[in-house]
């Protein structure tokens, strides 16, 4: 098998699953529980985000472990929205945030809030005048994504950071697809509230986090026990937690290096793509992009087709990031950087991890060019 | 190399146990399932980015991981909507009576899937009909019926064309449908005992009026008069799109004798009401005819032609009127001829060709 793919998920860390191996086992205390057992949990819960905390350069207090990138992001979007109505009922977020922040608007727009959505150019980025424009006196909140899932695009998140805490407004951004591929300190980036996913840097699936800066209000969103200080109640997931906050290190620890591994492979799977599939047109933008994203346009092909081809060869890929199975409307980051219908039906996503290889590479350029002309060819 | 095929598979006994037919045969398999309708909520739960929750899909699914042979979900509501959907709503908006069975299995069956399949490197797209696909000894295609006459498919597959037929398989037409549970339960397949299912698929219900006035509700007409066929009104009924040639129940007319509906007439928005034997015609002329077994009608030909799913039949000459119309005299009066139903010809077991009723 041929994974690249690891932007809809990535291969755990041995290392991970070693460390989460005890709490599955004789550790499996609860971390509210005040014997011994108890105490074992909350300890490592306690590491483990104080782990976390020091790699974004915050502290242990400003961690909200959550189930997951989607969890982190509607809490900050309703957990602000809430906390913060009787100062002004507009947000401002961009059109390419992932599912998680724009679905969350629009159930805040049936519940009174004004929704800006911030266009993006060509390469995928808002535009610090447009947000500076859109800004009213009763803008509270202000989202905008550290990295596009889809095309790999970084926003000016420090900028954004430095016009949001001038003009007091809250700032959060969706580091789910940048933690891990930026060295992200939100201290320099400005930033009041982080969420990351886990399963996106070799860690456990079901968990997560939400920074919030000390000193921000927040409604809760799950409400119960008094876990994460009240603002998110059930009992923790230790396991994954641990899991988590190893996987954090280890991916902080190799970004420098995994970063300049995966710049090559995608210098180079690009230049062959060029170079063997005449017509393919690059979707992610040429600067500004993480390393190991690719968004690759084969006009005249459905994506749908080749990604059963791929896989008939154990090739695993995306269209666009959505489920492939659910509803073929046009990817509304694709169709947001201004690329053509025909560019949008054919285009792939490939999201590599440093475990890759030229070789793969090769094989997939290969697979992909016999398939790309077949299937023009049969039109 | 192994010829390469793709199956449709709709979670159903049939289409599943073609699959393991086929695989047994030693075809390379690929099952597909397509997602042509969905309930609304269902479509709710995908436009929230989830996969489809439809049985049918993890049915299918669970058999081709019991059969070992890949899977995929491909959508295909845009083409089912443009060509199957659409022409329903439009053909009832004008009196007549659709089956939409027939264009899916042209339109998107036959060729949107097909395509897909083609594209794939397969060689032949096979379903689970109960129908053959046979090569005539003039060296064309033609579908048979399926060795089961009570369980025969062929009726809704009479468009298919000569390049259509040349790489489609119905390995299940070589049974009957108690031999084909009767494989699914000996290979353990898991939709063996999973009932057959009924009715039009995006109208579960049976309701059509109600779909319509869902769909297009705008556009169906409201209540209008119902009148004799010399003119005669009788009272109101409740909108052309409510009624079908020869229904008898729901007409809420105190007549004092069985009546039945004999005519719709879209223009005036009347029904026309009439006696049973006012049903009976010995000429019935359809349109858009397409062959199999001939290229072309040019004389007169005896043949069997049915003007329903469900009919068994009648013998009649079938001649050609001009290049888009056929028209047959039957032998004894049809009852219910009803526009915008397909009439089909069989020579003996093999579908000769058909067309729409008009």
């Amino acid at each position: 098998m041929i994974y690249l793919d690891n932007g809809a998920t990535t291969k755990p860390y041995p290392e991970v699953i070693e460390q989460m191996l005890p709490f599955l086992q004789q550790s499996f205390g609860n971390a509210s529980s005040s014997y011994g057992l108890g105490m074992q949990a909350k300890k490592a819960l306690n590491a483990s985000k104080r782990k976390i905390a020091g790699l974004l350069g915050a502290s242990m207090q400003e961690i909200i472990i959550t189930s997951g990138g989607t969890e982190a992001d509607n809490l900050a979007c309703y957990g602000i929205a809430r906390a913060y109505c009787h100062k002004g009922r507009h947000i401002i977020t961009s059109k390419i945030e992932h599912k998680a922040i724009l679905r969350a608007c629009e159930v805040l727009e049936k519940e009174g809030f004004e929704i800006t959505y911030l266009p993006v150019n060509e390469k995928g980025v808002v535009s610090i005048q447009d947000i500076e424009q859109e800004i009213r006196r009763d803008t509270i909140f202000i989202s905008v994504q550290t990295v596009n899932n889809e095309i790999g695009s970084i926003q000016p998140i420090q900028e954004i950071g430095r016009l949001a805490k001038k003009k007091g407004i809250v700032f959060h951004t969706d580091a789910v697809a940048g933690f891990g591929k930026l060295p992200l300190d939100v201290s320099k980036l400005g930033v009041d509230l982080l969420s990351a996913s886990s399963h996106k840097f070799h860690g456990p699936k079901g968990i997560g986090f939400l920074y919030v800066r000390e000193g921000i209000q927040l409604h809760p969103m799950i409400v119960g026990g008094n876990q994460e200080g009240g603002y998110r109640a059930g009992t923790e997931n230790i396991p994954a937690v641990v899991g988590m906050a190893k996987a954090a290190e280890l991916t902080v620890e190799r970004l420098q290096e995994n970063q300049i591994k995966l710049s090559w492979l995608k210098e180079y799977f690009g230049r062959r793509l060029k170079a063997k599939i005449p017509g393919c047109v690059f979707l992610h933008p040429v600067e500004s992009c993480v390393p190991g994203t690719l968004s690759v346009a084969f006009p005249g092909t459905e994506a749908e087709t080749l990604l059963i081809q791929l896989d008939l060869k154990g090739i695993c890929a995306s269209g666009g990031s959505a489920c492939t199975t659910g509803d073929r409307k046009p990817s509304h980051v694709l169709t947001a950087i201004g690329a053509r219908p025909e560019e949008i039906k054919g285009a792939l996503r490939f999201t590599l991890s440093e475990e890759n290889t030229e070789e793969e590479l090769e094989q997939v350029v290969q697979v992909l060019a016999e398939s790309v002309s077949t299937l023009k060819m049969k039109e | 190399m192994r010829e390469k095929v793709v199956v449709g598979m709709s979670g159903g006994v049939d289409s599943s146990v073609a699959a393991m037919l086929l695989k047994e045969k030693g075809y390379e398999v690929i099952g597909i399932t397509m997602q042509i309708w969905q309930e609304e909520p269902v479509c709710k739960i995908e436009e929230n980015g989830g996969c489809c929750g439809l049985s049918a899909v993890e049915d299918a699914r669970k058999v081709a991981e019991y059969l070992g042979i890949p899977h995929y979900v491909l959508n295909f509501k845009e083409v089912f909507k443009r060509c199957v959907i659409d022409n329903f709503t439009e053909e009832y908006l004008h009196g007549r009576t659709p089956n939409p069975c027939i264009r899916c299995n042209r339109y998107v069956k036959w060729e949107a899937l097909l395509d897909r399949a083609r594209q794939l490197g397969a060689d032949y797209l096979a379903t689970g009909h109960y129908a053959r696909v046979e090569r005539l000894p003039n060296g064309r295609y033609a579908i048979r019926n399926s060795v089961t006459a009570k369980k025969d498919q062929t009726y809704a597959l009479y468009q298919l064309t000569q390049q259509q037929l040349k790489h489609t398989l119905m390995p299940v037409g070589e049974y009957r449908k108690e031999e084909i549970r009767e494989l699914a339960e000996k290979a353990g397949l898991p939709v063996a005992k999973k009932p057959d299912s009924q009715d039009i698929c995006f109208v579960p219900d049976g309701d059509y009026a109600a779909f319509l006035e869902k769909e297009v509700k705008d556009k169906v007409p409201g209540p209008g008069a119902y009148i004799t066929k010399d003119g005669h009104v009788l009272g109101t009924h409740k909108g052309i799109t409510h009624y079908t040639i020869g229904q008898r129940r729901g007409l809420e007319l105190a007549m004092g004798e069985r009546v039945f509906v004999t005519d719709i007439r879209p223009n005036t928005n009347e029904v026309v009401i009439g006696s049973n034997e006012e049903l009976f015609t010995n000429r019935v002329v359809c349109e858009e005819p397409n062959f199999m077994g001939i290229e072309a009608l040019t004389e007169p030909l005896e043949v069997l032609a049915k003007i329903r799913y469900n009919h068994a039949g009648e013998k009649g000459i079938i001649r050609p009127l001009d290049k888009n119309r056929v028209e047959c005299i039957f032998e004894k009066p049809v009852r219910a001829a009803t526009p915008g139903q397909a009439m089909v010809f069989y020579d003996g077991e093999y579908v000769l060709g058909g067309g729409t009723i008009v």
